[in-house]
């Protein structure tokens, strides 16, 4: 393996141990009372969730109106699991949240299968569907406790499971979508027709986001089962799925950073206040409003807090440079040396950074060019020289015209 | 017999369906959007049907003004939270709509509280009709009467009128019909108000059939009303009409044979159809299979 990745691996493991340790003895001291603890797990529940519904809104471009479904689903597989299995702590709830995630992800194929393979919206409506009918089911059947739903389920939701799990989330949902797979799935997200003129088999690809993306709901559903400890068909309504979404898009489409910040910041709040809380799902209506007239993407849009994003922003601060961890980086920068020395040899020159095309959105934009001193063009131009030649120029991203 | 009694009670829920249907196919149709809020519009008619009826207005006064009141908010609608959005991604539209649906929703809530309110009864001036041993209520006639009589019209209007024409044209290509000199925006209004108006009117027939209503009222049959326009073949008007008339009878037929206190479950089959429908027929009973263009 390569240096640098192998030294950003580890970094980012000494991250995620650092965290865990601060907040470990934070709670073991008793620093951070009972009361917040328990928001600090359901902040970690949320965010896994959020995430979740993300990697199928934000990623995939698909509006998903059903994931309270998905997570009652996971939540009542894995609570009926731990309290009729026999099998008795960790290892009875860790199998029941697996049961709850696998049973979530075929219940997403069931309603994914009819809605993804055709092209428009039907997978809103479909999840939106599928959500007010899981409450209905829940109803019906005598084996998951009727209305009055189900009690007693042992309270083993703790915060190195909610941690391990949500930071699991992470690192997998990061890793798909930096990915071949993840770069279809974006590739779907940018312009379904033109990825499958390239080659993307878009159903297939739109079916792994979504089913990933309802199990990992199926799990945070479990999680908060063994957290609250009481499960009700109507806690699991739209608009649970609708708090999930408003999650989403506050934070930033198709960013995981946004997912989690806005996760967090969306938990406490209504929290702190309790007392409007009849008009939480009045400010959420309008908040969602608008942010899509006036900031379509989110508050982060599709930006990450990573180790490359640290580095630049002390590369900035400090005005020293840092080397980014990320390896491409370092590849990308060969490349764009190699082609810049011969490009001089030539003779065109206009020295300019590489301009990184990575995917995810991120882009710099080339310095402005300026032709090298000592070369015939400079000689012959003077300093008028901007864009000749193999330059491109400054990279612009195309306005997009018309509704896809 | 009591099949008899549970297909008319099928076909007037189902009139209600295609009404709503039919605002949604229409919108579609035009501006490729799912409008959510359609069926929350439901709702608001049915609100300010009530309120401007208990308010001492006759009723040949008071159910137009409703309709209008409806119409204007529709429009409203698609002005301030639509329009503005038509060039941006289809995500973004689908989320707005989300949340108009949302917010109409809640600020009824909290106007006007979740509690629902009794919706006057007709039934006693109008005749019952005995058919053997079953009575046969006047309203559920005349449910279905006016809303395939309302189709007709609009069908009427949309093939018929120069109006009609630059609506459809404005839902074949939007750009094209701009060139040929269609004001774009005005046809778009005019279709949410009609829509609006349509939705109105299935909130009236829903009010004096069902009395009661509530802020949620729209959910449920705003869903099923689309389930209805995709069945029937999205963007179709008679499509929407038969979709809305044979969800109706699926559902309270699966109510009839479901046993007592599964009846909720009718909702699962109405899924269940939806599933089915994009399973087999994706382009709805009516329609034609179409080539996507690029």
């Amino acid at each position: 393996m390569d240096k640098i990745k192998l030294r950003s691996y580890l970094l980012n493991a000494l991250f995620a141990l650092a965290g865990y340790a601060i907040l470990h003895v934070l709670l073991e001291s008793g620093v951070i009372n009972a009361y917040y603890r328990g928001v600090i797990l359901l902040i970690g529940i949320n965010a896994t969730v959020t995430i979740a519904l993300n990697l199928a809104t934000g990623m995939l471009g698909e509006l998903c109106l059903g994931h309270a479904g998905f997570m009652a689903v996971g939540a009542y597989t894995s609570a009926l699991f731990t309290l009729n299995s026999g099998l008795s702590g960790y290892i009875g709830l860790i199998l029941g949240l697996l049961c709850g995630g696998l049973l979530a992800a075929a219940t997403a194929a069931l309603v994914g299968v009819p809605a993804l393979r055709l092209r428009g919206d039907y997978l809103a409506i479909i999840t939106l569907a599928f959500g007010e009918i899981i409450s209905v089911l829940l109803r019906s059947f005598a084996f998951t406790g009727g209305a009055r739903g189900l009690n007693g389920i042992p309270l083993l939701t703790n915060f190195p499971l909610v941690y391990w799990i949500l930071v699991l989330t992470i690192v997998a949902v990061y890793m798909l979508i930096r990915s071949r797979h993840g770069r279809a799935i974006l590739a779907i997200r940018e312009d379904d027709i033109a990825a499958e003129a390239s080659g993307i088999n878009v159903t297939r690809f739109k079916m792994t986001a979504f089913v990933i993306s309802a199990a990992i709901a199926g799990i945070g559903g479990g999680l908060y089962a063994h957290y609250i400890g009481i499960l009700s068909p109507n806690k699991f309504n739209y608009n649970y799925s609708i708090d999930y979404m408003v999650m989403v898009v506050f934070g930033g489409m198709g960013s995981i950073t946004g997912s989690i910040l806005s996760a967090g910041t969306l938990t406490i709040l209504p929290e702190l206040l309790r007392s409007f809380s009849d008009y939480r799902m009045l400010v959420y209506s309008v908040l969602l409003i608008i942010l899509m007239i006036f900031k379509p993407e989110g508050l982060l849009g599709q930006k990450e807090f990573s180790q490359r994003f640290a580095a630049n922003l002390m590369r900035r601060l400090t005005g020293r440079k840092i080397r980014s961890a990320a390896s491409y980086d370092r590849h990308e920068l060969s490349v764009a040396r190699e082609t810049t020395r011969r490009a001089r040899e030539r003779g065109y020159l206009t020295e300019q950074g590489p301009g990184d095309l990575g995917v995810g959105g991120r882009r710099r934009r080339p310095e402005e060019n300026i032709p090298v001193a000592g070369t015939a063009v400079a000689e012959s131009e003077g300093r008028t020289l901007t864009r000749q030649g193999l330059d491109p120029g400054p990279y612009e991203p195309a306005e997009r015209k018309g509704r896809r | 017999m009591l099949f008899f009694v549970q297909l008319i009670n099928g076909l007037q829920l189902g009139a209600i369906y295609a009404l709503v249907a039919l605002g949604y196919t229409m919108v579609y149709g035009i501006v490729k959007l799912i409008n959510f809020a359609h069926g929350d519009l439901m709702m608001v008619g049915a609100y300010l049907s009530l309120f401007l009826y208990t308010s001492g207005l006759p009723l040949y006064f008071a159910l137009p003004l409703a309709i209008i009141g409806t119409s204007v908010m529709g429009v409203l609608i698609e002005r301030v939270a639509y329009r503005p959005l038509r060039n941006a991604s289809r995500l973004s539209a689908l989320i707005t709509a989300i949340g108009i649906s949302l917010l109409l929703q809640n600020s009824f809530m909290i106007l006007f509280s979740s509690t629902p309110r009794r919706f006057p009864s007709v039934s006693e001036h109008l005749p019952v009709f005995v058919l053997g041993t079953n009575r046969i209520s006047f309203m559920a006639l005349l449910t279905v009467l006016f809303a395939v009589g309302l189709m007709l019209l609009l069908t009427a209007f949309v093939h018929g009128t120069r109006m009609g024409k630059a609506m459809r044209a404005v839902s074949e290509d939007m750009r094209a019909a701009q060139l040929m000199g269609i004001n774009v925006n005005r046809i778009i209004s005019m279709t949410f108000a009609i829509g609006s108006a349509l939705a109105a009117f299935a909130a009236i027939l829903y009010g004096f059939s069902f009395q009661q209503i509530d802020p949620y009222m729209g959910a449920m049959p705003g869903i099923k009303a689309f389930i209805a326009a995709v069945l029937g073949g999205i963007g179709i008007l008679p499509g929407a009409m038969l979709g809305g008339f044979l969800l109706g009878i699926i559902e309270s037929l699966t109510k009839a044979v479901m046993p007592a206190g599964y009846t909720q479950l009718a909702d699962a089959v109405v899924f269940l159809v939806l599933i089915l429908v994009l399973l087999f027929k994706p382009s709805g009973l009516l329609g034609q299979p179409m080539r996507e263009k690029v």
